[in-house]
Parts: structure tokens; sequence; C-alpha cells
């Protein structure tokens, strides 16, 4: 490497003899600078969570004990008063039904889909780099292009789903009104972004399969379908997990595609009921429409120890899969 | 029954595509590129093509009349200089501050480093964006809101960032070169300027990438902080769609020129891109 010969002449040896008095600042400082720098080469990432990630949540439960009004200088303590509404409110349930419901809909089919596009992806393809990055390309779109084009394609009068729903003779959606349909179209946002590129974390493990196993099953008999049941997919254990853990911390805060489908730009209601509002919609309605931080924050609050419970669950079950393969 | 060269025939042919699975994947990516079509298809025309049932499949040529009605309604030059401005900032410092945690972490010893270490692999799931109306009311005491200073602070380095240089990190620097460079006398500094970086570069330039991206498509908080008249590209075309009627070849005309930069991004650099999601897939 060229490395040590750009070092070399900026310490000549002269530098080094002129020091040589006094070794012992020289050393002290050379001991020093081993002993401090490593605390301050992983300073900037602790000293900005602290700051902008783990104050700001603890933060959260704090303003959730009070009546507080955006802009308000002296907000009135009211204990857990806005816990006990948020039990009550049906509009939170609501919301919470809305985002199960759409992380269910865009994460089973997606994970099921992305496995099925790996394994056609681990064939000997011409032009494998092609394909990959044209499985991808849907994750150049920014989800804010993304909602305002499939608000578009979905339109519930003048779409192009359902004019291509009516031409091959089927009726016309709403995919707006009605809520499981808001929910389809919402999911198949997600879908299209995302599948492409699980489906490249799932190739990779694939590939990472040694290729003997598959010849050995192959001798043994086994066909296609079976090689993949019983060779590729329990050896994928670990990257699906992972991709359910990561798209389950994502999914359950899903925002930007529900605020830009619905058919009243701007708005943030989810809907005219509310058939599509997420949780982390009503948040930020809540806070930054209504202006009321403090009960938006009992909402962030309840959100984040949800995800925090399921991710737990996720990782004590995972735990247990593993021994159990063991 | 299989005969032993009937097998040796089939093992040959394991991974072989047919010419179903080239058809498959032909419709995945025609269905991936459709809305980006589609989208320079309204853009390229005008709404009275979204009223007929089968629209024109070919595009027409309001495109450059549409564009220009952009940056008539919304500041879009203001925003695409303060998405280059914020998302190149945010990238730097991300990549600079990742690979020094990295380079610490991976190979230095220091007491706490394993328990410091996990946290930060811990911190990975901890959904710090609902800790938003906190550093909102912090953001406007310091009268930051609506600064560009307000999105980028946030986001200086991320957690992610530390872990994929970490591990990459452990396999690409041997420990002689940092014995020889500290021999010859470096500081720590200087071994990690002219020693460590060199040879983490390809991991850094994966995840500049990704933290540009990430960056540039980053919604929920620069909609909070930022206003409509100094926004970044994501609030500029959401400003775009929030009118009572919604006029769908300009606002699609937003979208697609928002997107054109990404998606030459993407033909340049596709490779790199997928050859980053595989890779951390397996180090992950």
């Amino acid at each position: 490497m060229t490395v040590t010969d750009k070092i070399a002449p900026e310490h000549p040896a002269g530098a080094r003899r002129r020091s040589a008095p006094r070794p012992g600042l020289r050393a002290r400082l050379a001991r020093w600078d081993v002993k401090v720098s490593p605390y301050l080469y992983v300073a900037p990432f602790f000293i900005v969570f602290a700051v902008v990630g783990m104050f700001p949540l603890l933060y959260t439960a704090y303003v959730s004990l009070f009546h507080w009004e955006a802009g308000d200088d002296n907000p009135e303590f009211i204990g857990l008063d806005n816990f006990k509404e948020l039990f009550t409110d049906t509009q939170f349930w609501h919301a919470l039904e809305n985002t199960a419901s759409i992380f269910l809909l865009s994460s089973v089919p997606q994970l099921i889909i992305a496995v099925l596009l790996a394994a056609l992806l681990t064939a000997r393809l011409r032009g494998a780099n092609g394909w990959r990055v044209g499985v991808l390309l849907p994750y150049a779109a920014s989800l804010v292009a993304l909602g305002i084009i499939f608000a578009n394609l979905f339109g519930p009068r003048y779409g192009l789903v359902n004019g291509v729903l009516q031409t091959i003779g089927l009726s016309p959606v709403d995919w707006q009104a009605n809520r499981f349909a808001s929910h389809v179209a919402i999911a198949i946002m997600v879908n299209w972004r995302w599948t492409g590129y699980n489906a490249l974390i799932v190739l990779a493990a694939m590939q990472a399969i040694p290729k003997e196993l598959h010849e050995a099953a192959l001798i043994d008999g086994a066909g296609t379908l079976r090689r993949f049941t019983s060779v590729t997919l329990p050896l994928l254990k670990p990257t699906l997990i992972f991709v359910t853990i990561t798209s389950t911390i994502g999914g359950l805060q899903i925002f930007t595609e529900p605020k830009l489908f619905d058919a009243m730009p701007g708005s943030n209601n989810g809907g005219s009921t509310h058939q599509f509002q997420t949780v982390t919609l009503y948040l930020y309605q809540t806070a930054f429409e209504n202006f009321d931080l403090g009960y938006a924050s009992a909402i962030a609050w309840v959100l984040f120890v949800i995800i925090v419970v399921i991710a737990l669950v996720n990782y004590l079950l995972t735990g247990a899969l593993a021994g159990r393969n063991k | 029954m299989t005969t032993r060269t009937g097998l040796r025939a089939k093992a040959g042919r394991l991974g072989k595509p047919r010419k179903a699975t080239y058809g498959v994947l032909a419709v995945f990516v025609l269905g991936s590129l459709f809305p980006f079509y589609w989208s320079f298809l309204v853009a390229s025309r005008d709404n009275g093509m979204l009223t007929e049932r089968i629209p024109p499949l070919l595009p027409g040529g309001n495109f450059f009349a549409n564009a220009a009605r952009v940056f008539d309604t919304v500041p879009f030059w203001r925003a695409l200089l303060n998405s280059v401005l914020v998302s190149g900032t945010v990238t730097l410092t991300t990549v600079l501050f990742s690979a020094l945690a990295g380079f610490a972490f991976a190979k230095l010893r220091f007491r706490g480093r394993n328990g410091l270490f996990v946290f930060i692999v811990v911190t990975l799931a901890v959904p710090t964006q609902l800790g938003i109306i906190p550093l909102f009311i912090a953001m406007s005491k310091l009268g930051w809101a609506g600064g560009l200073q307000s999105v980028i602070v946030p986001n200086l380095v991320t957690a992610f960032g530390v872990f994929w240089m970490r591990q990459y990190t452990v396999d690409a620097l041997p420990y002689e070169l940092i014995e020889a460079a500290r021999v010859d006398g470096c500081s720590m500094i200087r071994i990690f300027w002219n020693v460590c970086l060199p040879a983490v570069r390809p991991a850094a330039a994966i995840l500049a990438m990704f933290t540009f991206m990430t960056s540039w498509n980053d919604f929920l908080w620069p909609l909070v902080v930022l206003d409509a008249g100094n926004p970044t590209v994501q609030v500029a075309l959401e400003k775009l769609q929030s009118g009572y009627y919604v006029d769908y070849s300009l606002v699609l005309a937003g979208t697609t020129l928002a997107t054109i930069p990404i998606l030459i991004v993407f033909v340049l650099l596709g490779r790199q891109i997928v050859a980053g999601i595989m890779q951390g897939a397996v180090k992950g």
C-alpha cells in the first residue's frame, strides 16, 4: 500500500530527534492519544443519539402528562388523563386496527413474493445484474412521489386500475371509501416499493447456501419443489426473521403512504371516516394540526411501547426457534 | 429410474434458467417501471387523458410546459438546492462519524467497547422517529424551526452507519498496518485518515449512497419542521398536491422531476447499490 509511503516523509527523522531530550512528555502524549482517541471517535454517535434520539423519547413521556398546547409556556399537569382518554378513544383503536391490517397485508405477501422472486434470481441468468437492478427500481421512488402516483392510479372515478377492471368486465372498486379496499391499495404501494429490495436480501442468503446441499438432495431424488421446501427454506430462516423484524419496526410507523393516498390532499384524516388513518398519521394530526402536543405524546409513547414489545417478542421467538433447531 | 448419466445431466442443469423465468422476471421489471412511466405519461399530457377509461399509452408533448408550471407553483429550485444541501451534508457527516466510530469499535481497545457496541445494535430497533414532538418543541425554542439545520442536526450520524462501518472494518483493516503506522510515530487520527479510510472506502461509498437516498426521501420530520417557503423536494411535492382540486398533470410533473435525479443515480450505480444491499444482508 502507498499509505506508509505517504506517512513517512511527513515524519522526518529530525522531528523525532528534536523531541528526544524529553521522551517523557512525548510518550505521555502518545499514551493519552491511544487512551482517549477511541472515546472521541465514538462520541459523535452517542452525543447525537442522546440529544435527538433518547432525550426526545423520554421527554415524550413527560409531555404526555400535561395538557400541552403548541406554543403554551405554562402547560397544565394532568397526570395520566391523556392515557385514560386514549384508551377510550375509538379513533385511536381504529387507527391501531388500520395500522395492523395494512401491516399484515403488506408484509405477508411481500415476504412470500420476495422469496419466490429471489428463487428466480438465483438461476444463472444472462445479464444477472441488469435483472437485479430492474427489480430494485421501485426503491428509487420517494415515498411521497409513490403516494401521489398510486393515489392517482387507484382513483375511484378516473383511476387506471378501475378503468382496467371495468374493461375486463369487473365492477370498479372504491379504493378510497371502502376500508378494506383502501388498506389493500396502500399495501400494494408498500409491496411495490419493498418487494424487490427484500428479494435481494433473500437472494444473498440463498447464494450463501452451499451448492453441495442441493446436489445431495438431487441425488436423493428430490425435485425442484422439494429441494426448495426442504433445503432452501429452512436455511433462510434467520434472514426471513431479520426481514420480518425490520419491516415490523418500519411498518408499524407507516405514515407517508396513507397521508398522500387521501382523496382530500393535504388532509390528515386518512379518509373521510378515518378508514385508513394509521397511528402515526393520527399522531401527526393531533400534534401538528390540532396542536395538542400532550395527547399526541401519549399516542407516541403507546406506539413506542407496542413496537418495543413486538420487537422483543420477535427476538425471543427467534431465540426459541434457533434453540429448537440445534 | 434415473440412470447415473441422467443424474449428472440433471445436476449440470441445476440453476439453469428456463424461458419462463425470463418471462416472469420481465413482467416484474415492467411492473416496477410502470408507475414511473405512468407519472411521466400524465405529466406529458393534460388532465383530459385521465377521464378516458383506457388512456393513451404514449407520451404527449406537454411535459416541459407542465414542468415549468411546477416551478411557478412551488419554490422548486429552492427545494432542489435545499435537498442537495441537506442530503449532501448529512451524507458527509454520517460517513465520517460512522467510519471513525467503526474504526474505534473494530480495531481499538478501550474499556466499555463491547457494552457500547451492543448498545448501538439495540438502538437500531428503537423507533426514534416517535420523539418528534419534544424535538419540535426544542427546535422552536432554539429558533431553528424552518431552517435547514433543523433537518440536518438530527441526522448527523446513525446507528446503522456505525454498525455497518464496524462490520466492514473488522475484516478490511489488518492490525499489521496499524502497528506499522504506530511504529512510524503516527497519531491515532493520522492512522484513521491515512490507513483506515483508504481501506474501508468501498463500504464508505455504499453507506454514502444509502444515506443520500434516505435523506433525499425523508418526509415526516421535514414536513413537521420546515415551512412551504423553504422546503425540501419531498415537502414541496406534498404542497404541490394539497390544493382542493388536484391538477395531476402538474403534480405528476413534479414527481417525475423529483425522481429523475435518483433514477439517474440508479442507472449509473445500480450494480453497486445491489452489491451493497446483498453484502449488508450477509453481514447483518
